[in-house]
């Protein structure tokens, strides 16, 4: 059952990638004129893809259910898969209300980066610590996290939207801070890929050093850039020639796992530089450039529609998830409905930046491109929430 | 003096008013001049008393309260500095012993700056507080400002419309009718829009043709339900009101409930741990034992009143997230101690004979002065306990109420009546009084796991429930449904079509492109540029 389980979620996979090739193929061709009839054939098959890769989601998270007896989103694999599948649930809702290929362009291959980082963490069945296991918490993540898929959709149509309007534009601080979002796209993706291949091969890492008063072991999955504060190198495999950290971290990445989280960090960044420089030796454009083609017929009112209306579809669901079912399980769990917490404290940021973006809209002149710049910042937001919060502060929710 | 602008259709609108309540022909100079009256059809271009142009002192107040743009800075404010708040751990999530010292110490000198500042205890400041209490007031300003003007717009609207209005609304078509045509192409709209689910309203050769005005309250259900929340919070500053406390139990003892007239009893705590065969291949190499379950067998105690006697109100088996709950009190599983000091086993042996006369247990949480614990025939008194056991000025003395160190006096009664006193300090060995029979000796230690309750109440939890229930009522209804109505009239030949929604524009137009498809008509392509 576990391979099934495993065969499930790479069809998921192949699913979502083809999704997104067949509607990027399909968008492409919109270029020329008379085409319109191609763009429809290849988003039907587009959008249908996504459908199936939805429904084997399903499937995969009820194998997941049978397996370990309780809902899959107590880790970071689980949850980040899930956001993954509410991306993808929101897009399709969105599609059927306003019909747009090119959304589907741009979300899927954004679900596919997700689903990658999601394996970058351990994906072994886990059984639940105390404080995690009440169904009110299953209500409360997954309601919560269907919110932020939709928010999710917002934050693609917000970038579809800029392409359009600034990606073309020269030495403009917009076009540079867009094309700063595609790096840290790119980042998360060769990061995933990165992961992928040392996790494949076996390496292996361990350091040894000491953390208030006791011994601490640190496993290393990738290649050590940087060594834990004044650590022993237990044993290094050899990569490239390099058997050797490079470097120590600096005192404040004292915490238990801290040096290797931030190892991740580096590889991140310099993985996504690296593959982002091979891009443009080749290209010699921006991101923003090679991609305005793409959208060049985009009706800039429908995608401003699409980035307020999943944010309106959205913002009662995220409300209902994040606060108040959450309230309900904190008050159960820790017999208060709110203590601020980190997390609490984020998801409640989350939602007044929401809050502030619909009483905005009322107003002229916050519709558009400022409209789909806070689209952005919004989901910004949500990942600073998920992988910050959880990987560095921590609070009582984060994952093991 | 107040002075009402009159329309030409013979309606006597309210100073302020921008469109007429009437027929909505528009009155005030600068939007008669505009292509577009979108903006002004928010709240029907009726007067609002935060849009008056002489003002008193309350009217200022009231304006103040009743802008948007407040509102947003008030949630933007509170959103920045609530993130600030999470930047070091807040003070309650810090268990050093001086809360200065470990900001300073883990953090530099960010970390003290973040101390001084106070935001380590951002959220119950009061300039926190303050700012959660003005969105209170400009929640409760604003939505009386605009609902009451717009409701009384939408019940008062007309069928018949000024054809300025129509023209100016942002979705606007003008054709040519032939006089014999004219009914037929009404019918047929009407028709079509009803398909649509439109409600149809008739009037001559006109049409209002209106769906999903109830959406417009959602906004203000909503804001209901965030001051019904928010009124919540204020109940707490009522003493009593909320309980945040915590108690340590071990294994048969009772204790008060902090802040309550309750006792708790802990019968029994168990911690229970997964099977290696229930644990993935990756857990188990870990060596770690990982932890399945707490439970607590807990009882709810009362004394009976005028008597030292408890009477039972309840009992619960508390896990995590399965607390004991009574009227609002909650007791909650949040630590586990296994195997702490309950008590020690002395023993005792008479000098004479080295023969053991046998073994009593002192129970820590139990301990009475002048209980006698009965050994063999001897009967055994305590006079003195000290828990923390230390001698100062050559005296002994208790530094703390924890059984850290402890020490007894002990009076040996014989079975001849004669008593003898005898020392003990843990840890120690005192040579007993030289005439001393019997000695007492440590013969071991009596364990039992101990739990930690939090204990916690708060009453304005269903407050909190029935806000939270209005406010997604509210939002629902504003979120998925928009207000959109269409207006139709001939006039001199002219077949004038007019369309407005409160949000999602494109949804509309597409909807009257349907709409407009059947009859021949074009819908929604001539649009008047926003201002
Ligand atoms: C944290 C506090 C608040 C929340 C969560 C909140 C939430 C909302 C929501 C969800 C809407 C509906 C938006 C839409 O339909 O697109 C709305 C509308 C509105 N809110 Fe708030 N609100 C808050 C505070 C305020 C405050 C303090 C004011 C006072 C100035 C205010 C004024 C308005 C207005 C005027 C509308 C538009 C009503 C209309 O459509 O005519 N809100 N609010």
């Amino acid at each position: 059952m576990k391979t099934t389980m495993e065969y499930f979620l790479f069809a998921t996979f192949f699913l979502y990638l083809f999704s997104a090739v067949v509607f990027l193929v399909g968008v492409s061709g919109a270029k020329k004129k008379g085409n319109a009839e191609r763009v429809k054939k290849w988003g039907k098959a587009g959008i249908i893809l996504a459908i199936i890769g939805v429904t084997l989601h399903v499937a995969f998270i009820i194998i997941r259910i049978m397996l370990s007896g309780h809902f899959p989103t107590s880790n970071m694999f689980e949850f980040i898969a899930f956001l993954c599948f509410a991306v993808v649930l929101g897009f399709i809702i969105v599609f059927f209300i306003y019909r747009s290929f090119v959304l589907g362009a741009f979300v899927m291959p954004i679900a596919v980066i997700l689903l990658s980082y999601a394996t970058v963490f351990p994906r072994d069945v886990q059984p639940l610590i105390p404080a995690l296991q009440s169904s009110w918490l299953y209500i409360h993540v997954t309601t919560a996290a269907i919110g932020q898929g939709l928010f999710g959709v917002s934050f693609v149509a917000g970038l579809v939207y800029l392409i359009h309007k600034v990606g073309n534009r020269d030495k403009s601080k917009s076009a540079i801070s867009l094309e700063l979002i595609f790096l840290v796209l790119i980042m998360f993706g060769s990061f995933s890929i990165v992961s992928t291949i040392f996790q494949m091969t076996g390496y292996q890492a361990t350091f040894k050093h000491v953390y208030k008063g006791a011994e601490v072991v640190q496993e290393y999955k990738l290649p050590a850039i940087v060594s834990p504060y004044e650590s022993k190198t237990v044993k290094m495999d050899s990569f490239a020639g390099m058997s050797k950290p490079l470097f120590e971290s600096p005192k404040v990445f004292q915490g238990e796992k801290a040096a290797s989280k931030l190892n991740s960090v580096l590889w991140s960044i310099v993985s996504g530089l690296i593959i982002y420089a091979i891009y443009f030796a080749i290209a010699r454009k921006r991101l923003g450039k090679l991609l305005h083609p793409l959208v060049q017929k985009l009706n800039l009112e429908l995608m401003d529609e699409i980035v307020y209306r999943s944010i309106v579809i959205g913002y009662p669901i995220f409300t209902l998830g994040a606060l108040i079912f959450a309230m309900i399980w904190a008050n159960q769990a820790w017999g208060r409905p709110w203590g601020w917490d980190p997390k609490e404290t984020w998801a409640f940021i989350t939602w007044m930046f929401y809050s502030a973006y619909l009483h905005l809209r009322l107003s002229r002149g916050w519709h558009g491109e400022k409209s789909a710049w806070l689209a952005v910042v919004g989901f910004a937001i949500i990942l600073i929430n998920l992988i910050v919060i959880n990987l560095v502060i921590s609070g009582l929710h984060s994952y093991t | 003096m107040v002075e009402n602008t009159k329309c030409e259709c013979g309606h006597n609108n309210p100073v302020g008013t921008i469109l007429c309540e009437y027929c909505g022909k528009p009155l005030q100079q600068e939007v008669i001049e505009k292509s577009s009256i979108e903006n002004e059809m928010r709240y029907e271009g009726a007067a609002r008393r935060s849009q008056q142009s002489v003002m008193s002192l309350f009217d200022r107040v009231w304006a103040f309260f009743s802008s948007v743009k407040v509102a947003i800075s008030l949630i933007v404010i509170t959103l920045i500095l609530s993130a600030v708040g999470t930047i070091f751990p807040q003070e309650e999530f810090v268990g050093a012993a001086s809360k200065e010292l470990f900001y300073q110490q883990e953090y530099g000198w960010w970390g003290a700056t973040f101390y001084q500042l106070g935001l380590s205890k951002m959220y119950s400041q009061w300039w926190f507080a303050s700012l959660i209490a003005m969105i209170g007031i400009s929640l409760v300003i604003c939505s009386l400002d605009r609902v009451v003007p717009l409701y009384k717009a939408l019940k008062g609207q007309k069928v018949i419309k000024n054809i300025e209005f129509m023209k100016r609304q942002r979705i606007h078509v003008a054709v040519e009718v032939a006089t014999d045509e004219e009914e037929a192409k009404l019918a047929e709209l009407e028709q079509q829009l009803n398909n649509h689910r439109y409600h149809i309203q008739r009037d001559g050769k006109a049409i209002l043709a209106e769906k999903g005005r109830f959406s417009r309250w959602g906004p203000y259900i909503n804001h209901i339900g965030l001051i019904i929340f928010l009124f919540g919070i204020l109940l707490r500053f009522i003493p009593g009101w909320n309980i945040d406390s915590f108690v340590n139990l071990i294994e048969g003892e009772t204790k008060r409930v902090p802040q309550t007239e309750y006792y708790v009893k802990n019968e029994k705590t168990v911690a229970e741990y997964y099977r290696p065969e229930e644990l993935p291949p990756a857990m188990k190499s870990g060596g770690g034992e990982v932890i399945k379950k707490y439970q607590t067998d807990a009882v709810l105690l009362k004394k009976v009143p005028g008597s030292n006697e408890m009477k039972e109100v309840t009992r619960h088996e508390i896990q995590v997230n399965d607390p004991l709950t009574y009227e609002g009190l909650n007791l909650l599983q949040s630590d586990f101690r296994p195997q702490q000091l309950r008590g020690i086993k002395l023993g005792i042996t008479d000098k004479n004979t080295k023969q053991s006369k046998g073994q009593f247990t002192v129970v820590f949480h139990e301990i009475s002065l002048h209980q006698v614990y009965q050994v063999g025939d001897l009967k055994v008194r305590m006079e003195e306990y000290y828990p923390d056991f230390a001698i100062e000025n050559q005296r002994p003395i208790t530094k703390s109420q924890e059984p850290n160190k402890p020490a007894f006096i002990f009076t040996i009664q014989k079975p001849d009546g004669k008593e003898e006193k005898s020392w003990v300090i843990s840890g120690e060995r005192l040579p007993d009084p030289e005439g001393n029979q019997y000695g007492i000796d440590l013969a071991g230690f009596d364990l039992a796991n101990q739990t930690g309750l939090m204990v916690r109440a708060e009453k304005s939890l269903w407050v909190y429930l029935v806000g939270g229930i209005i406010f997604m009522i509210g939002v629902t209804m504003g979120s998925y449904w928009q207000h959109r109505r269409v207006w139709a009239r001939v006039d001199d030949g002219v077949l004038y079509i007019g369309a407005h929604t409160n949000k999602n524009w494109f949804a509309l137009r597409r909807e009257l492109e349907m709409v407009g498809k059947p009859i021949g008509q074009v819908f929604g392509l001539v649009e008047n540029e926003k201002e």
